[in-house]
C-alpha cells in the first residue's frame, strides 16, 4: 500500500488529504477545548463561583458552560450565566467536541472494519451522527432555561 | 487488502507494546467512554427539554452514583492528559525522542489528580 511509502516523502510532497487535515484538526481541537474549558472555569470564578459553587459544579460548568449547570447551585442570579456570549462559547465547545469525538470513533472503526464497503457505511453513518448530535446539541444549548 | 493484520484478541494481548501501547489502548477505551457518556447526556437533555421525558432524570441518578463518577472521571482526565501529551509531541516532533519519559511525566500528573478525585468522590458518597 501507499501508506508505507508516504512515510519517507518530504513534507512538501505529501500534500493535504482528508486524513492529514483531520490529524491536525484532532490536535488543534484538543488545544481549543483546553482553552475554552480553562476560560469557562476562570470566568466562572470571576462571576462568583468561588463562594457559590462547589468544585463538582464548577467542573460541570467548565466542561459545558450551559446555564442548566448552574441552575441548582448557590448562585443567586443566573442572568450573567445565560448571556448569548456563554451560549456562543458553549456552541464552540460543542462543535469542537462533537467533530473531535465522531472523527475519533471513525478512526477506531477503521481499525476493525477494513473492507471498502464497510468503511463507506461507517463514513455515511458518521456524517449522519455528526449532524444529528450537532443539531440537537445546539438546540439544547440555545433553548435551555 | 495488501496488509494482513487480522489478529485475534489473544495474540493481541501477547504483543508486548509496553507503556506506549497501554496508553494507546487506554486512550481508545476512554475515548469510547466519553463518546457514550456525552452522547447519552445530549440525547437525554434534548428529550427532557423538548418532550418532557423523565429519561434525563433517571440518567441523572446514574451520573450521581460514585461508581459511575469514578469511571467517567478516569475517562475524561486520562483522555485529556494523554491527549495533551500526544498534541505536544506531534506538534514538536523533536520531542518524540523523549516519548517514554513523556509517558512517565503523564502518569506523574495523572495519578495524584485522579487519586485525589477518587478520594473526594468516595468520601462524599460515604457522607463525608
Amino acid at each position: 500500500m501507499a501508506q508505507s511509502k508516504s512515510k519517507s516523502l518530504p513534507l512538501g510532497k505529501r500534500g493535504l488529504n482528508f486524513e492529514m487535515l483531520m490529524w491536525i484538526f484532532t490536535r488543534l481541537s484538543a488545544l481549543g477545548m483546553y482553552a475554552l474549558i480553562l476560560f469557562a472555569i476562570i470566568a466562572a470564578l470571576y462571576l462568583g463561583a468561588r463562594n457559590q459553587m462547589n468544585l463538582a459544579d464548577l467542573m460541570r460548568w467548565g466542561f459545558m458552560p450551559n446555564v442548566t449547570h448552574v441552575r441548582y447551585t448557590n448562585v443567586p442570579d443566573v442572568a450573567p450565566w445565560e448571556t448569548p456570549f456563554w451560549k456562543l462559547t458553549a456552541s464552540a465547545l460543542l462543535l469542537l467536541a462533537v467533530a473531535h469525538g465522531v472523527h475519533g470513533l471513525v478512526v477506531i472503526a477503521d481499525d476493525y472494519i477494513v473492507s471498502p464497503c464497510g468503511r463507506q457505511i461507517v463514513r455515511i453513518l458518521s456524517i449522519i451522527f455528526l449532524l444529528f448530535m450537532t443539531v440537537i446539541g445546539l438546540y439544547v444549548l440555545w433553548t435551555s432555561f | 487488502m495488501a496488509s494482513k493484520r487480522q489478529v485475534g484478541l489473544r495474540e493481541g494481548f501477547k504483543y508486548r507494546g509496553g507503556a506506549p501501547m497501554l496508553v494507546w489502548a487506554l486512550h481508545r477505551i476512554s475515548g469510547i467512554g466519553i463518546a457514550l457518556f456525552v452522547g447519552m447526556h445530549i440525547i437525554a437533555s434534548f428529550s427532557s427539554q423538548v418532550f418532557g421525558l423523565s429519561l434525563a432524570r433517571s440518567l441523572n441518578t446514574l451520573y450521581e452514583s460514585p461508581y459511575f463518577q469514578v469511571v467517567v472521571f478516569f475517562c475524561v482526565l486520562f483522555h485529556a492528559i494523554n491527549g495533551l501529551r500526544i498534541t505536544i509531541l506531534d506538534l514538536w516532533p523533536k520531542l518524540l525522542e523523549h516519548q517514554r519519559e513523556a509517558i512517565w511525566v503523564e502518569w506523574a500528573v495523572f495519578l495524584p489528580i485522579y487519586a485525589l478525585a477518587v478520594f473526594v468522590i468516595i468520601s462524599t458518597a460515604m457522607g463525608g
